[in-house]
């Protein structure tokens, strides 16, 4: 199977490879996939003051696509507010790095990814909210 | 470095250039000047050459695995002499039975053949091997029936390399006067063959593996006592009416000159890519998590198929880009489920995913396996880098209780 020259360069450089502190009020955890399946997604997601994320992380366990989704979803994510990062779509992802019909799948992971990510980050806010 | 020739092809398994010296074989039997002429024609010399070439060739193919000449019946592969065995014996003793016995971690070209007959009303058993992707004969023994008429094994399995022990089966399905199917497609000029010593009724064979050319097969046929099939292929009556269609002598030709070199050969290539194949092992064995899938002793000297826990085989093929190998992930295959070959030995999904073949030939060199070990290592390393599993591992967690929301 040929690739795009952008999944590969998202493959070859992945970009915020690594991972954030997840007891971190201010930090997102999402992890999707199974590794059964041949995927398992890790993004994290860190907000400062104003709710806009700051930085996010990723690793991930699949095939260059799936790397390569998770890879361009830190980018995309980073400035974003949790609304606006729960907007995207995975067609934006897949339009981006060209994936094939037989990997959309990845995209939808890491579409997943960010809403897990997101609700992480919400319900450990809402806790405190209430605690406060 | 000259014995480094880039992209490293280490895929023999799925097929083998052809020889140099089958090639010229081959090319001596197209043109108007070579050896054009059909070996069918009876009436001039241009069929007489041709049919004393085939016979030539159909006498190669038969020293290789101990037969007679007049048990060749040639095919376009292993996979047609697969379904001329099995539906050809299957039909044609309908009457005695309809259950036929074969394994888990065969071919399609076997596996869907009984799939067709189980849908025009034929049982077949699927027999589990074991972990190391051995037959447990005890097992065979009790799968067997009034009502079988086949047995179908395999001989090198085409993912692991493993052997079956085909004459320990041979003596119990003699025994048993149950057919015996050997698709013997991986064998040829890697394990000795001997029909007679292994008590094999039908035989599958293929040349593209060994150095000859694509198309060309040949299943041989049991003549004492006398083993009779259905044709699947009807028209002009050749190959004493098992197998119409003209023979393609070029075909055959190279097919003939590669189990001629094979035989002449093969003992010492064989010490050769063992010591290469060995050297591939001892340079990835010491890394952690990596498992070694089927028996290493009972195992063709070419083959590797190795598991690296954590990194998934398509990723890792793609780190390999200058390597030429095969992966039994799900995302190389059609059907999105990891190889079923190494999910019958019992490995899980993760392992299965996680697995790359190495298949070495006669043209491997040193030089090539050490930089394959070196890249091998690279790119495993890189992957571990990103893999949350790895991660995980290395935190303590069995990923086994792990909650996941498979999709």
């Amino acid at each position: 199977m040929a690739y795009s020259d952008k999944v590969i360069d998202h493959y070859e450089n992945p970009r915020n490879v690594g991972k954030l502190d997840a007891d971190n009020a201010n930090v997102g955890t999402g992890m999707v996939g199974a590794p059964a399946c041949g995927d398992v997604m890790r993004l994290q997601i860190q907000v400062d003051a104003n709710g806009v994320i700051e930085d996010a992380k990723f690793k991930t366990y699949g095939c260059g696509s799936a790397i390569a989704s998770s890879s361009l979803v830190t980018e995309m994510v980073k400035g974003k507010t949790l609304d606006e990062a729960a907007a995207i779509k995975n067609m934006e992802i897949v339009e981006e790095l060209a994936l094939p019909p037989v990997k959309i799948h990845c995209s939808v992971l890491a579409e997943d990814a960010i809403a897990a990510a997101i609700a992480d980050i919400r319900q450990k806010q809402g806790k405190a909210e209430s605690a406060a | 470095m000259g014995n480094l020739n880039i992209p490293v092809y280490l895929d023999y398994s799925a097929t083998t250039p052809v020889d140099e010296r089958v090639a010229k074989a081959m090319m001596d039997c197209l043109t108007v000047q070579g050896n054009f002429g059909n070996p069918a024609s009876r009436s001039h010399v241009f069929g007489w050459k041709a049919e004393d070439a085939v016979t030539e060739a159909r006498a190669n193919v038969a020293k290789l695995i101990g037969a007679n000449p007049k048990e060749i019946v040639w095919t376009s592969g292993a996979t047609e002499a697969d379904n001329l065995a099995i539906k050809g014996a299957a039909h044609f003793n309908a009457s005695k039975g309809k259950h036929i016995i074969t394994v888990k971690t065969e071919h399609k070209a076997v596996l869907d053949t009984c799939r067709q007959l189980e849908r025009e009303g034929f049982e077949v058993t699927y027999l589990d091997p074991e972990d190391n992707g051995l037959l447990d004969i005890t097992k065979l023994a009790d799968a067997i029936r009034e009502d079988t008429t086949l047995v179908s094994v395999m001989h090198v399995n085409n993912e692991i390399g493993v052997i079956q022990d085909i004459a320990a089966i041979g003596a119990l399905t003699r025994s048993k006067k149950i057919l015996f199917h050997v698709d013997a497609a991986q064998s040829p000029g890697k394990v000795a063959i001997d029909v007679e010593a292994m008590n094999v009724d039908l035989m599958s064979l293929c040349a593209h593996k060994a150095y000859g050319p694509k198309g060309i097969g040949a299943l041989y046929v049991r003549r004492k006592p006398r083993v009779r099939i259905e044709a699947q292929i009807h028209g002009g009556g050749h190959e004493r009416g098992m197998r119409s269609g003209t023979l393609a002598t070029h075909q055959i030709v190279g097919m003939g000159e590669c189990f001629r070199l094979a035989h002449e050969e093969m003992e010492e290539e064989n010490k050769r890519i063992e010591k290469m194949r060995d050297r591939l092992w001892d340079g990835l064995k010491d890394m952690e998590e990596v498992y070694l899938n089927g028996d290493l002793e009972q195992r063709i000297p070419g083959n590797m198929n190795i598991s690296f826990n954590f990194v998934e085989g398509e990723s890792l093929m793609m780190s390999l880009k200058d390597i030429a190998v095969s992966s039994g992930s799900a995302c190389t295959s059609d059907s999105l489920e990891p190889s079923y070959v190494l999910r019958a030995l019992g490995r899980n999904d993760e392992l299965a995913h996680s697995s790359l073949r190495f298949t070495l030939g006669r043209f491997s060199t040193m030089e090539e396996v050490d930089f394959t070990v070196k890249e091998v290592r690279k790119a495993v390393e890189h992957l571990r880098n990103l893999s949350p599993l790895w991660d995980m591992h290395k935190d303590g967690i069995d990923l086994d209780t792990v909650q996941w929301a498979a999709h």
